[in-house]
């Protein structure tokens, strides 16, 4: 598809999804540009997905300007998906189908023939490590090697933008670094990545740019680092006390770190330094149970702009 | 044009699914109906020709054979559309999967519904080859009863797959097998004339698609169709076909948009 440089891949001004009273996405604004990975970060039920669908061109916004790829999903929607992979949150795998037939069947739908899919089948499943397993049945694999199959058949296509709702949630970690490990590579191809997480660590390694939902709304926006300069401190000190601490942490809070969160399980100081603030812990005769001395991740810059944690214990 | 490519599309799909389990469904096409004519024609067949003059001047096995092929095409064409519809779009996902490429709602119906349509065609004729055996074909007209058949089947799995498409369980799917399939299957002119009923029902018998499809298929295989009542016939099964699908294409595309 010709699209010329300057114009951005997706652009969203004021998008509205709305499903009867419940507003999922409340006018949010964003763009994303050729050769860029770029993330959506929020708990479950931000507006991600609901965001995701309508850039897929399956949900129609309720309101607001959506152009992708240069072209309006209301009128162009199956010229625009021709030209998309997408890797929904739920596997559509056909399980009764071996791996090889779920990429090639896959591929019909978008109308290339049956000697081009198996040349292209058979190199994507080498690309997510899936060849020795081309024709076994989809349904005894594992979680990680269903994700990796979902994701090579949607470059069956050779999509001009990849949207990822969410592509390791449920893995175990071993499978979910191979999974990143594969979208990183796309990434070092050049590929367009749309991405929606709530794990900060996949959108530190993924994404080049992202935006903070929250309740349907963008609260904040810039790259990983920028967000951490922004909104959060250098370190943190992860505080456990086996019980109730005698006094109220937050008046020290000039003495002992720039910000404080109590939090039911753990109270959070954010400081430059950390150890220095571990020091001062103990010099003010307070015993907690453990110390712990880490930098600021993306989950600290969630919990200040909202008050929560993204992954809900 | 490019909605019926599309449409093919999907179709490719299901044969591809198809291929993993053809062998079982073709001996069930082929056992079922050796079972019941064996059964009805030759067992109750017995009784029925002795005690009365039987129906249309012919053998009861003569019959009621074509009536069963229509039968037949109801319950297949049925179950096809009840829950490989709903478990599509909830438990496989795979609607999902083709609506995430160029096909739209209502290719993804018509490239089922054309899986339907091969599953009914491959049964009744099946179903006819099976009646020749036992010696039941009175006209060279039995040639098209098969597509009788297909008709028959697809005025129950066009509406169904509209309906199966906003089903959130499968409880509904029951009471249309136990209320309409099974209550026609017994009451729609396959094992009796209609005109044995009640006045009241038999005009219910009417307005059923099973009664036209039967009095169809009857009328090819015994070579009684006269070409007004086929015509007809041939048209209300249609006016089901058509009806189903066009709100199928709506409930279909409601529920991928959710």
């Amino acid at each position: 598809m010709d699209v010329s440089e300057q114009t951005p891949l997706i652009h969203a001004r004021g998008l509205v999804k709305r499903f009867g009273d419940l507003v999922a996405v409340d006018g949010i604004d964003f763009d994303v540009h050729k050769g860029e990975a770029f993330g959506f970060l929020g708990p479950n039920g931000a507006g991600k997905s609901s965001t995701m669908r309508m850039i897929g061109c399956v949900s129609p916004p309720s309101d607001g300007t959506l152009s992708i790829l240069g072209l309006d999903p209301q009128r162009d929607g199956a010229a625009i998906r021709a030209h998309l992979g997408v890797v929904p949150q739920l596997d559509t795998l056909d399980f009764e189908l071996t791996v090889r037939e779920n990429v090639i069947i896959y591929g019909r739908y978008f109308g290339l023939s049956r000697k081009e899919l198996r040349r292209r089948a058979d190199e994507l499943l080498e690309f997510v490590q899936l060849d020795e397993r081309a024709d076994s049945r989809v349904e005894p694999l594992s979680g990680g090697m269903k994700r990796r199959l979902t994701i090579a058949r949607s470059l069956v296509n050779e999509p001009n933008l990849l949207l990822l709702d969410e592509p390791t949630t449920g893995l175990d970690p071993q499978a979910r670094h191979l999974v990143w490990d594969r979208l990183f590579r796309l990434k070092q191809r050049g590929a367009t990545l749309v991405l929606t997480t709530h794990y900060m660590d996949e959108a530190e390694q993924l994404c080049d740019r992202l935006v903070v939902m929250d309740k349907g709304r963008i609260v904040a926006e810039g790259s990983p680092r920028e967000l951490i300069v922004r909104y959060s401190t250098r370190e943190v000190v992860e505080l456990r006390f086996r019980d109730e601490p005698s006094f109220d942490l937050s008046t020290h809070v000039n003495g002992l770190a720039r910000r404080i969160e109590a939090l039911p399980d753990r109270t959070l100081l954010y400081t430059d330094d950390g150890d220095a603030t571990a020091d001062r812990i103990h010099e003010l005769g307070l015993h907690p149970q453990s110390v712990l001395v880490r930098r600021s991740t993306l989950e600290d810059v969630f919990l200040h702009l909202t008050g929560r944690t993204l992954v809900e214990e | 044009m490019t909605a019926v490519a599309y449409a093919f599309r999907s179709y490719e799909f299901w044969l591809a699914y198809y291929r993993r389990v053809w062998r079982g469904s073709i001996v069930s096409s082929f056992v079922n109906p050796v079972f019941y004519l064996a059964a009805l024609g030759i067992g109750l067949g017995t009784l029925v020709n002795k005690s009365a003059a039987p129906p249309g001047g012919v053998t009861y096995s003569h019959f009621v054979a074509p009536g069963l092929l229509a039968a037949a095409a109801m319950q297949i064409g049925s179950a096809e559309s009840t829950w490989p519809v709903m478990g599509s779009f909830k438990w496989t996902r795979s609607y999902y999967a083709m609506a995430s490429t160029p096909l739209g709602a209502a290719s993804i119906l018509a490239g089922h519904q054309l899986f339907v349509a091969t599953r009914v065609l491959i049964s009744a004729t099946v179903y006819l080859a099976v009646i020749a055996a036992f010696g039941g074909i009175h006209s060279w007209l039995a040639v098209f009863a098969p597509v009788a058949g297909l008709l028959t089947g697809l005025a129950f799995s066009a509406p169904i797959a509209a309906f199966a498409a906003t089903a959130e369980s499968d409880t509904a799917f029951s009471t249309i097998f136990r209320f309409l399939v099974v209550p026609m299957f017994l009451f729609s002119g396959t094992f009796f004339p209609i005109s044995r009923l009640p006045v009241a029902l038999e005009w219910v018998a009417y307005a059923t698609p099973l009664w036209h499809g039967v009095d169809l298929c009857r009328g090819l295989v015994l070579g009684t169709a006269h070409g007004l009542a086929a015509l007809g016939h041939v048209a209300y099964l249609l006016a089901w076909i058509v009806g189903g699908l066009a709100v199928g294409r709506v409930t279909y595309a409601r529920r991928l948009q959710r």
